[in-house]
């Protein structure tokens, strides 16, 4: 059993439950041991970084002091806000001692910049396909996943150095392991409005709109994303995508470890599938489910 | 000779304090508002913004919509070739701006933020039932989303009450702490 320090986030508690629920369930088969982040706060995404600088490094600091004092050499951070935030920290600071000290002086502790900080997509390349091909249970045969990296996973390239900014692959390797079909679109590095959820939902209307479109356009018949932002947008925002573009036919969207628990052989509720706005249906067990269910 | 030299700050020094990179690296090829998701929404393209800021027209820079419908997606930052962090440059308008008391004309991004911080200032965690509830009696949006609440509410995505951390008080200093450092 491998340990890896466990930052789960805010979301993870509140709207992307089922992120936090799938990825424990997928860890525990894949012989991975999350050891949670004790007294974590937050990263201060995106509200902290857009207003005060200081004040979005010190959040962050405060959970890499964290991981140091508990010994923990990796974080691994499944939102991609998170990961984004806690690994351009670490980054900032190590390239400036002065505001490392500055920063060490506000969160009242000192910082060694030793924790790696990992995204989901990372860990799950490092764990490396063999071993999801080794636990299958179920194969995901008939799934076209659209990848969807969006912004973060990605960019900046300083703390994406796992693949291309332009044009990964990673997330495809992952999700062909279970033996499901990556198709190839154009979209994936697009955003999705991110934060403007709330204050702007018509910018994240459009934008989704687009990403869903060229994911469809292209043959997909499931979305995989690996961000709660993401999922929110992409996902629950469909009911006014609905509302705006009659048109409009829906398509699910799934958690990488969503997708990957599949192949392991939970089932929707275990994985918390059920939670989503746009039901998932997997394409060959169609019938069998509605001989099952009531 | 030399020591009659004087160095007037201006408040591109102050961006650059924050972004530590000079904002005149950028000569104007335009890839950044090229690729940019936001740019038909915004009311000014994005190196126009460092253009105002690189002839001294702070006021139309911190005046503008566009540092505040910037979605930090860095697509602008990843592909500029002169390596310019235009996400981080635009971080730094929003904060100085607000610094100096220029009015925000996309008055519901500023509120969302403030409702955010809030509650991370008084649990630790960010509380979402908590952050809607003093987003919406702040901006006046009472009706948006109201149908998707009670969905949401059943399938146990919003929690009812707020996670707080064990040492609150320390992320309250963070916030003291970082109230006057600008």
């Amino acid at each position: 059993m491998m340990d890896i320090g466990y930052y789960p986030g805010c979301s993870q508690e509140g709207t992307a439950k089922e992120y936090d629920k799938s990825i424990r369930a997928i860890l525990k088969v894949l012989d991975v041991n999350p050891v949670e982040l004790d007294d974590w706060s937050c990263c201060g995404a995106t509200s902290a970084h857009v207003t005060n600088h200081k004040l979005a490094l010190a959040l962050s600091a405060r959970n890499l002091a964290l991981a140091e004092k508990q010994n923990l050499k990796e974080l691994f951070a499944p939102c991609a806000a998170c990961f984004s935030r806690l690994a351009l920290t670490q980054c900032e600071l190590k390239s400036d001692s002065n505001l490392k000290t500055e920063i060490e002086d506000i969160i009242e502790n000192k910082l060694n910049g030793t924790t790696e900080v990992i995204n989901i997509v990372e860990l799950f390349k490092k764990l490396g396909s063999d071993k999801i091909k080794a636990n299958r249970k179920v194969e995901l045969k008939g799934l076209k996943a659209a990848c969807y990296y969006g912004c973060l996973l990605v960019r900046p390239h300083e703390i994406n150095g796992y693949d291309d900014a332009e044009m990964p692959t990673s997330m495809e390797d992952i999700v062909k392991a279970t033996g499901a079909e990556a198709i190839e679109w154009n979209f994936k590095t697009e955003c999705c409005g991110a934060a403007h959820s709330i204050p702007r939902v018509d910018i994240v209307i459009d934008l989704s709109k687009k990403i869903l479109d060229d994911a469809k356009k292209h043959g997909a018949n499931v979305i995989v994303v690996a961000c709660p932002m993401c999922h929110n947008n992409l996902d629950l925002r469909q009911k006014l995508i609905k509302r705006e573009y009659k048109s409009h036919e829906d398509i699910p969207v799934l958690y990488l470890s969503e997708f990957i628990g599949l192949s392991l052989g939970f089932s929707q509720k275990e994985l918390g599938i059920d939670t989503h706005y746009i039901k998932f249906e997997m394409p060959e067990l169609k019938k069998k489910e509605s001989e099952v269910t009531v | 000779m030399s020591t009659h030299t004087k160095t007037i700050r201006t408040l591109t020094d102050d961006i650059t304090d924050i972004t530590m990179e000079n904002p005149d690296l950028c000569y104007q090829c335009g890839k950044c508002s090229a690729g940019c998701p936001i740019r038909n929404y915004m009311d000014e393209a994005p190196n126009l913004i460092i253009r105002y800021v690189q002839l001294g027209l702070y006021n139309n820079a911190f005046e503008s919509r566009t540092p505040w419908l910037c979605a930090g997606c860095q697509t602008c930052s990843t592909r500029c070739p002169k390596n310019f962090d235009l996400a981080k440059f635009m971080d730094a308008l929003r904060e100085l701006a607000l610094k100096m008391g220029y009015k925000v004309k996309e008055k519901n991004q500023l509120k969302f933020h403030n409702a955010f911080l809030k509650q991370i200032r008084n649990h630790g965690r960010s509380y979402e039932l908590g952050l809607v509830r003093d987003y919406k009696l702040s901006s006046g949006d009472l009706m948006s989303d109201v149908d998707s609440a009670p969905g949401m509410f059943l399938k146990g995505k919003i929690g009812v009450f707020p996670n707080n951390i064990k040492d609150k008080e320390s992320v309250k200093r963070i916030f003291e702490k970082t109230k006057d450092k600008k």
